[in-house]
C-alpha cells in the first residue's frame, strides 16, 4: 500500500467520478434556488450533468487496463461499458419519471440528487479494485436507494418498504463485511489481484477458513442481487416504492451488482471457483424456480416484474457459475439487455398511472391495444424480449447463457433453464393477452410528453433492433470478458 | 496468553448474537437498529484482530471507514423510522405487514 506517490495522471483516470461528485454539488446548490413551480429546471440540470459525464467518460477512457490510487481503483473495458450503460439508464429513469413526479406532487430535487449520488456509488463499484473501494461504493448506492424508496413521506407503503429494504440491506452489508474480514484475515490483503496472487501462491489457503468468509460474501452478494433465498426484500420494495423509484432500482444498480460479483468472485477469488460455483449454483437454480413460478400468481404488475427479475438473476448467476470467459461474457450481455427491457417495461407502467391513481395491477393493461396502440405495441416488444421470443434480444441473451452452460458440460441444467423459460413465457404473454383480447375497464388514453414518447419508443425498438443485430454487442462482451 | 483465535471467537459470538437479536425481536425497530450496529462492531473486532496479526495497518483503516458508514447508516435508518412512525403511529416489527414478502 505504501511507497506509491499519487500523481496527476491518477486523477485524470478517475475523472468521471470526480466530475460527477462536482456536478452533484452543483445540482445540490442549484436546487436550493429553484422554487416548486420551476422544479423541472433541476431535471434539466441533472440531464446536462449526465451528458457532460458521458463526454468525460469517453474522453478519459484509458487504452488499456489502468490501476491507480495504490491499487484501489481500476479502469478497464469492463468498467467503461458498465459505466456508460449506467449513466444512460439513470438518464432514461429521470426522463420517464419527470412527468409522473410532477403529476403526483412529489417532484422534489432530492429524487435527482439521490439518483446521481447512487450513480456515483455504482461507478465506484464498477471501478473497484479492492474490497474497501467496493464496500464504499456499495454503501453509497445502498444508502441513497433507502432514502429514495422513502421519498414520498406521506405514503405508508413506501415507508414500510423503505424500512424493510433498510434492515435487510444493512444485514446484507454486515454479512458481506464479515466475509470480507475473513478474506482479509486469510490472505492479508484487500486488493483483488493480491488476493488472487496469495491464493494461487499458497494452495493450503484454499481451505475451511477462507470458504467460511466466502460463504458470508456470497450471502451479501445474493442479497444485493435479490437471489433466492435472500430475495424477500425485492418484491416488497418494487411494490411499495413509487414507480419511478422502482424503475431506478430495477435498472442501473443491477449492472453494479454484476460488477460486484465479477470483481470479487472472478477477479479476486477465481482460484476458488469450485467452492463458490457450488454455492452460486444453489441460489441460481432456486432463483430460476421461485422467480418464475411465483410470478405466475401475481396480480400486481410491479410485484410480477419483481419476481421476473429474480428469475432473470438466476440466468445471470448460472452464466457466472460456468466460470468460463464465455459464461462471463454471456452474463454481461444478459444483464445489459435485460436492463434495457426492464427500463422500458417500468416506463410503460409509469405512463399508465395518472394523477392520484397508480396503475399497479395487470388488469390496468386491459384493452391497451385499442386505447393506445403504439404503447401497447412497445409493451408487446418488451414482454416478448423478457419471455425470450425470437427475434427479440432476450432470446439471444438466453441462448448465450444456455450455450455457455452446455459448453461447460451441464446439459441437465440447460434443459431445466429451457423448461423454466417456457413456464416464464406464460406470465409475460398474459400481459399481452390483457392488452389485446380483453375489454378495457376505463378508456383513458396514455398521455406522454413528446420527449418521453421518443425515448420510450427508442428504448423499446432497441430490444427488437438488438435482437435482429446482436452481433456487435455480443462481440464487445466477448472481447471484454471472453 | 490471549491469541488471535480468542478475538475471532468473541467477534463470532457478537455476530451470532446480533443475528439472533434481529430474528428474535418482534416488537421494536430501534432494537433492530442496535443489532445492526452490533453486527458492524463484530466485524470491526475481526478486522483489528487480523490487522494486528498480520502487522498490516490496512485492516485498521477499514475499521475507520466502517465506523463512518455505520454512522451514516444509522442516520438514514432513524430518518426512515421517523417517517414510518408519522404514518403508522407505531414502530413494532410485527406491524410491518402491508407488504407480503
Amino acid at each position: 500500500m505504501t511507497g506509491h506517490v499519487m500523481n496527476l495522471m491518477d486523477y485524470l483516470v478517475a475523472a468521471p467520478e470526480i466530475t460527477l461528485l462536482g456536478l452533484i454539488c452543483v445540482v445540490l446548490i442549484a436546487d436550493l434556488f429553484i422554487d416548486n413551480e420551476h422544479r423541472v429546471r433541476t431535471f434539466w440540470i441533472s440531464m446536462l450533468s449526465l451528458a457532460l459525464l458521458l463526454a468525460v467518460l469517453g474522453w478519459s477512457a484509458p487504452d488499456a487496463r489502468t490501476v491507480i490510487f495504490s491499487g484501489s481503483y481500476v479502469s478497464d473495458p469492463l468498467s467503461q461499458i458498465l459505466k456508460v450503460a449506467a449513466v444512460i439508464f439513470v438518464a432514461i429513469t429521470f426522463m420517464y419519471s419527470r412527468d409522473y413526479l410532477r403529476a403526483n406532487d412529489i417532484h422534489k430535487g432530492e429524487f435527482y440528487l439521490l439518483g446521481l449520488i447512487g450513480l456515483l456509488g455504482m461507478m465506484i463499484m464498477m471501478s473497484a479494485n479492492s474490497l474497501l473501494t467496493m464496500y464504499l461504493g456499495l454503501e453509497t448506492l445502498a444508502l441513497s436507494q433507502y432514502a429514495l424508496v422513502a421519498i414520498d413521506r406521506n405514503n405508508v407503503t413506501s415507508a414500510e418498504a423503505a424500512m424493510k429494504y433498510f434492515i435487510l440491506g444493512a444485514i446484507a452489508s454486515g454479512s458481506l463485511l464479515y466475509g470480507i474480514s475473513w478474506i482479509y484475515g486469510m490472505t492479508g490483503s484487500l486488493q483483488f489481484h493480491e488476493i488472487a496472487a496469495a491464493v494461487s501462491a499458497d494452495p493450503s489457503l484454499n481451505d475451511l477458513p477462507l470458504w467460511f468468509g466466502l460463504a458470508f460474501v456470497i450471502v451479501g452478494i445474493g442479497f444485493k442481487f435479490g437471489a433466492v433465498p435472500f430475495h424477500m426484500w425485492l418484491p416488497d420494495v418494487y411494490q411499495g416504492a413509487r414507480t419511478p423509484v422502482t424503475l431506478y432500482i430495477a435498472t442501473a444498480p443491477k449492472l453494479a451488482a454484476l460488477a460486484l460479483i465479477l470483481r470479487i468472485l472472478v477477479d479476486g477469488l477465481g482460484a476458488l471457483h469450485e467452492t463458490w460455483a457450488a454455492m452460486i449454483l444453489v441460489i441460481a437454480v432456486l432463483s430460476l424456480l421461485v422467480g418464475n413460478f411465483v410470478a405466475i400468481a401475481q396480480t400486481n404488475i410491479k410485484r410480477m416484474l419483481g419476481y421476473s427479475t429474480i428469475g432473470h438473476v438466476g440466468f445471470v448467476l448460472l452464466a457466472i457459475f460456468c466460470g468460463t470467459g464465455q459464461g462471463n461474457a454471456a452474463a454481461l450481455f444478459y444483464m445489459l439487455t435485460y436492463v434495457i427491457a426492464a427500463a422500458g417495461a417500468f416506463g410503460i407502467v409509469i405512463l399508465l398511472s395518472r394523477r392520484g391513481y397508480d396503475a399497479e395491477f395487470l388488469s390496468d393493461f386491459k384493452g391497451l391495444g385499442t386505447r393506445s396502440p403504439w404503447f401497447a405495441l412497445m409493451m408487446m416488444f418488451l414482454m416478448f424480449s423478457m419471455a425470450g421470443v425470437p427475434p427479440f434480444v432476450g432470446f439471444f441473451a438466453k441462448l448465450n447463457v444456455i450455450s455457455a452452460v452446455i459448453d461447460s458440460g451441464y446439459t441437465g441444467l440447460a434443459v431445466l433453464m429451457l423448461l423454466v423459460t417456457v413456464i416464464g413465457a406464460y406470465y409475460y404473454l398474459r400481459v399481452i393477452w390483457y392488452m389485446y383480447f380483453e375489454e378495457a375497464e376505463d378508456q383513458a388514453v396514455l398521455q406522454a410528453s413528446a420527449d418521453t414518447k421518443v425515448v420510450l419508443s427508442l428504448n423499446s425498438v432497441a430490444v427488437l433492433a438488438l435482437g435482429i443485430a446482436p452481433g456487435w454487442l455480443l462481440a464487445l462482451c466477448v472481447q471484454i470478458l471472453g | 496468553m490471549i491469541g488471535l483465535e480468542h478475538y475471532l471467537t468473541l467477534a463470532a459470538m457478537l455476530f451470532v448474537l446480533s443475528i439472533a437479536g434481529i430474528i428474535v425481536n418482534r416488537r421494536n425497530l430501534i432494537l433492530l437498529l442496535m443489532c445492526i450496529e452490533l453486527m458492524l462492531l463484530a466485524v470491526n473486532f475481526n478486522f483489528v484482530a487480523f490487522s494486528r496479526f498480520h502487522g498490516d495497518e490496512t485492516g485498521q483503516v477499514f475499521v475507520f471507514f466502517i465506523l463512518t458508514v455505520a454512522a451514516a447508516e444509522s442516520a438514514i435508518g432513524l430518518a426512515i423510522l421517523v417517517v414510518l412512525f408519522r404514518n403508522k403511529r407505531s414502530i413494532a416489527v410485527q406491524e410491518l405487514n402491508t407488504l407480503k414478502g
